[in-house]
């Protein structure tokens, strides 16, 4: 299997310079790997910076030291001191993220929230807006919902929404910040399919699931951060 | 011709001859360049401004003792400002000074360009209260000044734009901007733009002189004067369902005139040269 | 991204005294892109942005523009009619303040058609589809198109302004905090639409702003500026969400979330 992602000593230090410099060490010396058609969970405590990992991954926090690397056209890229350039792309492209909240928009509609990332990569509206349609309608969001902007709709629902939108593109590479964390059991399976579905596509996916049914349904490895120790992977039982 | 002698104790014409040659290089420099306005160091005249100092120095600049003057105001030869202007420069010069468009060497004009073709050795002098034709849409000097040199002409077409947009045609009738020679655009002073036409391509040379503003500008004989225009609302100019009430000309430009109390009104030619000379041909014939 | 940068930006510096105005500032601008300058009053953002758009000429350092016909032009070897042109044809300049980008003395008609016109448009009727095609696009009521600005509100100036810039299809848009001094719901509507206008047109736009809102919502990538330096630089999200330095940091943990 292709390695997508290849995580080495990385470390993550936060530095706090408004409050006399504190330094706050999340973790040190990671080593990861990502493979195509497997799923990743990390795992471990609360402050163990399973988030943290994985926002690195989406460069969307800078690595203090170390290499982060995806594969990327053909290649595998470096994130650490990429041009932006090139992280746009690979987020255009390779990466899908799904966060915990949805970031609102004001006055765009549920529809073109979700059809968005297609619609980035060149798909024209219709097409755009049926996929997203049919995301929406697997994920229970009512269609007398879809014209409204997202704003004013309940956190599950945001969440599904926020999942439609990681889902529409079949990114090589998915990362997943807790997606279950507040819909109930009927929706929260449809995610685990969704996820595998993407598995069998391809698509490497790494993932933050608290619930211990949706992460022992989807894991492939379990990743264990614990910042006190060398981190270690473990097949998935 | 010859010039009878003038008022004891002041030049010929009134100004000094140094500054006539200044003002007979700003001329030769804005013959140069048609339509770029040239400044020059007006001096005081006798009368206040807006009554026509521009247009009087330009007049002093260029008068010879061979030259016949003539000077209109709102086309007519009569009038206060056409009186006093002949008077003084025939005080001042002794040249001879005439109402007929024909005999005039030099014809010095406000509002009106006469109906009578010009010829090659005619000078028309207008007088000028604004020379800067973008300065409605741009009060800064050094701005119009740079628009000029840049050719950056987009907003004429706004005052344009704005007639069409408020009247449904461009209800500018006088001052109408013209585009001289292909390049500067010009204000050609606050004549009807019934006159612009004659502008185009006359055989005499005009001058341009704005006495507040100290400003000179040109037009040479046979030069292109474009009045600007829309594709869908081209230059017109205007028309009269009326004829003179003097003369019958259905040609002429025609002013209103209220005749009694009870607000009847006529329509007459505004030329009176033009006016008189088609009545003693008439009576002539007849 | 195998394209051309649509400007180069190699050490611009434009100082006024030590600390006020711009230095040392270096970026490629790529097409489609949107590049945010934040930073609080006097950081020197709005002296960049005019150096940037061939407004005040840089004591050193220079910008190259990638034309439309493939051309690289220094900006500061250009005529200044070349200059111009670029900036009313290629280009778009918002201010902050409509009146500044306005003429507020003709129709809201008279204004979107400006640049057309002193771009060689001679067809009333051309111009008055046009204008009413945009007021559209820029959800201004048409029936206003003979208004002058000064009855326009605050957004719809503001609306009106962006409307001028955008109709000669231009590539490469400035904005000078184009939200500032709106209401909030104002605010909201214009951000809309510039996103959708970004998207739609593919413009590339340097944009000016002191809310960082403002930036994460429109901008893919951000340049932190402090007394007239460049202090930190980055994807858009990456320097809100884990800022480095120490002024940027303040400036997220200053911001107020309702």
């Amino acid at each position: 299997m292709q390695t997508m992602i290849e995580v080495e000593g990385l470390t993550k230090v936060f530095t706090l310079h408004n409050q006399g410099g504190i330094q706050l060490p999340v973790f040190s010396g990671i080593d990861f790997r990502a493979r195509q058609r497997e799923c990743t969970v990390l795992f471990g405590e609360s402050g163990s910076g399973k988030s943290t990992l994985l926002r690195s991954l989406y460069a969307n926090y800078l690595p203090t030291s170390g290499s982060i690397r995806v594969f990327h056209r053909g290649e595998m890229v470096e994130l650490t001191g990429a041009p932006s350039q090139t992280l746009l792309d690979i987020r255009r492209e390779t990466i899908g993220y799904v966060s915990q909240f949805l970031r609102v928009i004001p006055r765009v509609s549920t529809l073109d929230v979700v059809a968005q990332p297609l619609r980035e990569r060149g798909v024209d509206q219709d097409r755009a807006h049926q996929c997203a349609g049919e995301l929406l309608e697997r994920l229970h969001i009512p269609e007398r919902l879809w014209s409204l902007p997202p704003g004013t709709f309940s956190g599950g629902e945001q969440q599904r929404v926020n999942i439609a939108r990681g889902f529409i593109v079949d990114y090589p590479i998915l990362l997943l910040d807790e997606p279950t964390a507040s819909l109930d059991q009927r929706n929260a399976s449809v995610v685990v399919e969704l996820i595998r579905e993407a598995r069998q596509r391809g698509s490497a996916i790494v993932g933050i699931f608290h619930d211990a049914d949706v992460r022992e349904a989807v894991a492939d490895h379990i990743f264990e951060i614990d910042p006190t120790q060398k981190s270690e992977s473990r097949a998935a039982s | 011709m010859s010039s009878s002698p003038i008022r004891a104790g002041y030049n010929f014409a009134y100004l000094d001859e140094q500054t006539k040659r200044m003002i007979r290089r700003a001329l030769l420099k804005a013959v140069a360049i048609p339509g770029y306005q040239v400044p020059f160091g007006g001096r005081e005249m006798p009368m206040p401004y807006g009554w026509g100092t521009g247009g009087m120095q330009v007049t002093a600049a260029v008068i010879g003792h061979d030259d016949c003057l003539k000077v209109i105001d709102q086309g007519a030869d009569d009038t206060t400002n056409a009186v006093s202007i002949r008077a003084f420069f025939r005080d001042l010069t002794g040249v001879e000074t005439t109402e007929q468009t024909e005999e005039a060497t030099l014809i010095q004009t406000r509002h009106r360009i006469p109906e009578k073709p010009l010829r090659e050795d005619q000078i028309l002098i207008y007088q000028v209260p604004i020379p800067e034709p973008l300065r409605f849409i741009e009060p800064s000097e050094v701005e119009t000044r740079k628009m000029h040199a840049l050719e950056d002409y987009g907003v004429m077409h706004i005052k344009l734009y704005e007639d069409i947009a408020q009247f449904g045609h461009i209800a500018t009738a006088y001052a109408y901007p013209v585009q001289v020679n292909g390049r500067f655009v010009m204000d050609p002073s606050p004549i009807p733009k019934f006159d612009n036409p004659k502008m185009d391509n006359s055989p005499a040379l005009q001058l341009f002189g704005a006495g507040r503003e100290k400003r000179i500008y040109a037009v040479p004989p046979y030069t292109d004067v474009r009045s600007l225009d829309f594709e869908d609302h081209p230059f017109e100019v205007q028309r009269w369902e009326a004829s003179c009430a003097i003369c019958g000309s259905e040609e002429s430009f025609l002013d209103e005139v209220v005749m009694d109390d009870q607000g009847h009104h006529e329509f007459i030619c505004s030329d009176t040269d033009y006016c008189r000379t088609r009545l003693a041909q008439q009576e002539e014939s007849a | 991204m195998s394209t051309q940068p649509l400007l180069q930006v190699r050490e611009i510096t434009k100082l006024y005294a030590a600390n006020k105005g711009c230095a040392d500032v270096s970026f490629d601008l790529y097409p489609g892109e949107v590049l945010g300058i934040v930073g609080e009053s006097g950081s020197g953002k709005s002296t960049l942005l005019s150096c940037l758009s061939a407004r005040l000429a840089p004591d050193s350092g220079s910008i190259h523009y990638h034309n439309r016909a493939g051309e690289s032009l220094d900006l500061y070897s250009l005529s200044e009619s070349r200059q111009r042109q670029l900036q009313r044809t290629e280009w778009g300049i918002v201010h902050q303040h409509a009146r500044d980008g306005l003429r507020m003395g003709v129709s809201g008609g008279a204004n979107i058609g400006e640049r057309l016109m002193a771009t060689g448009e001679r067809h009333y009727g051309n111009l008055r589809g046009t204008a009413e095609q945009w007021m559209s696009d820029v959800e201004l009521d048409i029936d206003r198109i003979d208004d002058k600005p000064t009855t326009y509100s605050g957004g719809m100036q503001q609306r009106l302004q962006i409307a001028r810039n955008l109709v000669t299809h231009p590539r490469l848009v400035f904005m000078d905090e184009p939200t500032g001094g709106l209401d909030v719901s104002v605010q909201a509507r214009l951000l809309d639409l510039l996103r959708r206008l970004v998207t739609e047109l593919n413009l590339a736009v340097v944009i000016v702003t002191h809310d960082l809102a403002v930036a994460r919502l429109l901008a893919q990538r951000l340049i932190v500026m402090r007394r007239g330096e460049v202090v930190e630089t980055g994807l858009t999200d990456q320097v809100l969400d884990d800022p480095q330095h120490a002024y940027t940091q303040l400036l997220v943990s200053s911001v107020l979330t309702p």
